[in-house]
């Protein structure tokens, strides 16, 4: 069974039918480039597998428990939010939060998520110097967190700066630092070069690639072909609202069965 | 009378002045939070009650306003109020809350989609999102359009003395008619240019304050 199963998700907005059963499986530590033309339902397949939007039919499963399931109607926001927090996102417009320094980006959603696994303190473990301590712990235990996973995209020294003081790329990859963060399983980047420059995208790709390396289970929507084909271990050519071509990046490109997918990259290559 | 007694009047008369400014102050900027989520309410009654609220609001004189929250209550129920400045306050609390929710509802809506994505993928609740994400951000935001709503405040407790409000031009007025001399009229514009000066350089630190990161 694949690590992460998505099967049959229908999304529609309005009278536009974004996606019309999408069928994918991806296996542990497997990177899976999404490729296909503009207004094609990449985008919003990611964004249904993060959560952010809803599919209307269908079921998404991680290490075979069922995350999403259409049919059941019960929305736990709890679990809603714990389950957010499997899933990593890296967004094209990088979307850090501007008010708060780059470590602050960092640590604040690990520092939530630690109150949330206390719960709510009684009335006297607020004085309680053991509470305190272990709290102290936990945070300082964040920030170092904090520090490897900045070094780690090379920005150690960043870690006061404020994100309008950094370069695009580098913005990118501090949201690929908060991303890491709260240790998802799947990591999912959405167009993550498509706003920099030639030379931006190859600081941020190197990023990607060196996460591929460590193991993370990836899924990449992209244009940057080049990373598709040499980087990935599975393709997805995605053509409305369909997996029009799926397999090894050898087999999509070297020997597409789609027509739609020969059409595709016909026209870019 | 002499320039020192007007000022010492004038002076006395400020505390009117100030008073409903600061009291204003202290209950629109809350209540403007209450109408603005009730403008931006997904739930159609509230939405409609809100937006017809700050439509009769903006849409009428302040001046009327205070007129008919200060003389209804008395003519309609029979229960005139006893404090001519509460009822004041009343009508200053209730237009400035109006004008801020349209303030706050501006700078929620400028908020990029992006934002609230963020903190939903971080696993984020929804009270989080709004309080560490959007808030702060949206103060920065509205800051400007504020100081200058804060600053027309200044000046409008003026049309408090339409209720005879003991404010800096009520003062002055009544100067002019029992000792027969314009001047001190003229003299309470020294007044208003102080107070605005003095909230000029307090908003100017606040923004510089906020400086510290670009959106």
């Amino acid at each position: 069974m694949p690590f992460l199963e998505i099967k049959d998700l229908y999304k529609r907005f309005g009278d536009t039918e974004v996606l019309r059963g999408v069928n994918l499986g991806l296996e542990k530590g497997e990177a899976l480039a999404v490729i296909g033309s503009s207004g094609g339902g990449k985008t919003t397949l990611l964004r249904c597998i993060a959560f952010l939007e809803r599919a209307d039919l269908g079921e998404i499963l991680l290490d075979g428990t069922p995350v999403f399931c259409a049919s059941s109607n019960t929305r736990d926001k709890k679990c809603e939010e714990a389950k957010a927090q499997k899933i990593g996102m890296v967004f094209q417009a990088f979307n850090l939060f501007p008010h708060f320094s780059v470590k602050k980006n960092l640590t604040l959603a690990a520092r939530l998520q630690y109150n949330r696994s206390v719960g709510k303190p009684r009335q006297l473990s607020v004085f309680s110097s053991e509470a305190r301590k272990a709290k102290r712990q936990a945070y300082h235990e964040i920030d170092e967190r904090a520090e490897a996973l900045l070094k780690r995209v090379g920005l150690e020294e960043k870690a006061c700066a404020y994100p309008c003081e950094l370069s695009g790329g580098q913005q990118q990859r501090v949201a690929i630092a908060r991303a890491l963060m709260l240790k998802p399983d799947v990591l999912c980047f959405d167009e993550p070069t498509s706003a920099l420059d030639p030379e931006l995208t190859q600081e941020v790709m190197r990023v990607i690639k060196d996460l591929k390396r460590d193991g993370h289970t990836m899924i990449v929507v992209t244009h940057e072909m080049e990373f598709a084909q040499l980087f990935a271990d599975k393709v997805a050519f995605v053509a409305d609202g369909v997996v029009e071509e799926f397999g090894t990046p050898d087999e999509v490109f070297a020997s597409p069965k789609s027509p739609k997918t020969k059409a595709f990259l016909a026209n870019i290559m | 009378m002499s320039f020192g007694a007007v000022t010492l009047e004038l002076l006395d008369a400020s505390k009117y002045t100030l008073g409903l400014f600061a009291l204003t102050l202290l209950a629109a900027i809350p209540l403007g939070v209450v109408i603005c989520a009730g403008a931006m309410s997904k739930f159609k009654p509230i939405k409609w009650i809100s937006n017809m609220f700050i439509w009769v609001v903006r849409g009428t004189p302040l001046m009327l306003q205070i007129i008919v929250v200060f003389y209804v209550p008395g003519l309609l129920f029979s229960v005139p109020f006893k404090s001519r400045f509460l009822a004041a306050f009343i009508a200053f609390a209730i237009n400035y809350a109006a004008y801020f929710a349209e303030i706050y509802r501006g700078g929620i809506e400028a908020m990029p989609r992006g934002q609230y994505e963020a903190g939903r993928v971080l696993g984020m609740s929804r009270t989080q999102i709004n309080l560490l994400v959007i808030c702060p951000q949206v103060v920065k935001k509205i800051t400007p359009a504020m100081t200058g709503e804060i600053i027309t405040l200044v000046k409008d407790t003026s049309l408090a003395n339409i209720i005879g409000i003991g404010e800096i031009i009520f003062a002055a007025k009544s100067i002019v008619t029992t000792k027969a001399i314009l001047w001190p009229l003229f003299y309470t514009g020294v007044f208003y240019l102080v107070m605005i000066g003095a909230l000029t350089i307090l908003f100017k630190l606040v923004e510089k304050k906020m400086n510290y990161y670009k959106a």
